[in-house]
């Protein structure tokens, strides 16, 4: 397995010997950045392609496929069309809050994207109470949905903005009680710890029920949590025009867009990295010539192919199921989805007390 | 098993059932033949469905007979003024005075593709086909005339 840490020591490492080590972090911050806004670009890009084609199969349909082949550069041309156009402020919105509000989204998304491990030794944020920074930092994106539709002085952004408060703050427990069931069999909150803990099988098999349970309530909650799927209240098309972006337009409604599908990625690579394993290739104990076979695929080879695939299962939960009421969605995640969180995270704890897990 | 559905439990399984019942169905369409048409590129094979309306035509027989009377009835019945029947009178053989067509014209650029003037026809003389590429450079090419050059209707075979 290579360990991309030797990279980045030897950088530092050079860097550090012709300059002051603050020149040299400060470079290295610089070209991080850089790294997670390119990185950032380009999966948004192509789950977005991904999208339109997965929704084009679904409703037996082909997708994109007249720009490039198979419409392979349809995204990058709507994303060239996307910046050439007008960004317009309405005229009594409130301008501050306004042009606030899809920085927020955006930043939010930014962190909590930088929380996840890509490969060994190639995380950006990993520090001992990672998981309670990613739901931290994931729940700064409510604000500025908020802020959205406060600030735009439209009927449908404020009724999209509302929605989709009342329906992220339900959501995030059932998605933080998921998540604590991984904790508590891991006994770690940092994303390293808990993928160290995978290196002989995946949580899912290790945790058997109580981990299958919590991985579905997870996407679910995850799922609800990017206002996706049969959740997408927020910015319900058919009742709202467009929920709280309605009067958002060229780069500020692409920042939205952009953080929307990211949101997605960031549930999916969430779950693929507890849940799955993350980098951490297929082990499986006992079958040493099996586990080197499968340690020669690179680490983010199986990063990006575990989240693709929960992106797959959220993208067809999407595709099959109709939108929910309001009072549906409410009631859906306070007495059903909720109790079952807390059933199975005790359900876990007696698990791990008498030792009945792998 | 009625009121299974009414417990809390019941309705949380067939919940579950019901909602992966429904993602069968919708990997089953994933995996299903697309049946999106790729235009200008199936142009060759590209057939549309029977009841198409594409443009009016009057089919002739190899004997480039039609079977207009020329009595008018399309052209009263066409909402839009697309049809005009123009007639001729002329005597027959036996001495009959006979009134037959002379033009039937035909505006592509007012038709609505209504059908009502087929449905008026007494005889089946005109019909819509499947042809639905009208684009033309000028407005006076989308005055069509249907009947061909030196055509005439067919007689009626007498039974005997």
């Amino acid at each position: 397995m290579f360990d991309f840490s030797i990279v980045t020591n030897w950088v530092h490492s050079t860097l550090t010997s012709v300059m002051p080590e603050g020149w040299a972090v400060f470079i290295e911050c610089v070209v991080i950045a850089v790294w997670i806004i390119t990185l950032y670009a380009l999966l948004a890009i192509a789950l977005i392609y991904m999208e339109r084609k997965v929704c084009g199969f679904f409703q037996c349909r082909l997708g994109p496929n007249r720009v490039g082949k198979w419409g392979c550069f349809q995204v990058f041309a709507d994303v060239l069309k996307m910046l050439t156009k007008e960004i317009f402020n309405p005229k009594n919105a409130d301008q501050f809050l306004y042009n606030l509000a899809p920085f927020l989204v955006i930043i939010a998304s930014f962190l909590t994207f930088s929380c996840l491990p890509i490969n060994k030794g190639a995380s950006i944020l990993d520090f001992n109470v990672g998981v309670f920074f990613l739901l931290a930092a994931s729940s700064i994106g409510v604000l500025g949905i908020l802020l959205a539709g406060w600030g735009s002085n439209n009927k449908y952004s404020l009724i999209g903005a509302m929605r989709s408060g009342a329906q992220i703050v339900s959501y995030e427990l059932s998605a933080g009680l998921s998540i604590m069931t991984a904790v508590v069999l891991t006994g770690t909150m940092s994303f390293s710890g808990i993928i160290e803990y995978q290196a002989d099988g995946w949580l899912i098999f290790k945790g058997h029920i109580p981990a299958i349970i919590a991985f579905l309530t997870y996407l679910v909650a995850g799922n609800a949590e990017c206002n996706r799927g049969p959740f997408d209240l927020p910015e319900a098309e058919s009742e709202l025009t467009a929920g709280y972006h309605t009067e958002y337009s060229g780069m500020h409604f692409g920042f939205f867009y952009l953080a929307e599908y990211l949101n997605m990625f960031i549930i999916a690579a969430v779950a693929a990295t507890i849940f799955l394993g993350g980098w951490m290739p297929l082990h499986i104990g006992g079958l040493d010539g099996f586990n080197a076979v499968m340690d020669f695929i690179p680490g983010f080879v199986w990063y990006f192919a575990k989240a693709f695939f929960v992106v797959f299962l959220l993208m067809w939960i999407k595709w099959t199921f109709p939108r929910l009421r309001i009072d549906q969605l409410l009631s859906f995640e306070w007495k059903y989805l909720m109790p079952l969180c807390m059933a199975n995270l005790l359900l876990m704890t007696l698990m791990v007390v008498f030792g009945l897990h792998f | 098993m009625k009121n299974e559905h009414n417990t809390y439990l019941g309705l949380v399984f067939g919940a579950i059932k019901t909602l992966l019942i429904g993602m069968k169905t919708s990997i089953k369409v994933y995996f299903r033949k697309k049946v999106t048409e790729q235009y200008p590129e199936n142009r060759k094979e590209l057939k549309m469905f029977d009841r198409f309306r594409g443009t009016l035509t009057m089919p002739h027989n190899e004997n480039n007979e039609h079977h207009c009377i020329a009595c008018g009835l399309c052209e009263t019945a066409c909402p839009n003024d697309t049809i005009k029947v123009i007639s001729k009178n002329i005597e027959t053989e036996d001495g009959k005075k006979k009134r037959i067509l002379d033009r039937y014209e035909y505006n592509l650029g007012s038709c609505i593709f209504c059908m009502l003037c087929v449905n008026a026809c007494p005889h089946d003389a005109i019909t819509f086909d499947q042809d639905f590429e009208h684009a033309v450079f000028d407005k006076s090419k989308l005055i069509l005339k249907l009947n061909h050059e030196g055509s005439k209707v067919e007689e009626k075979k007498k039974e005997q």
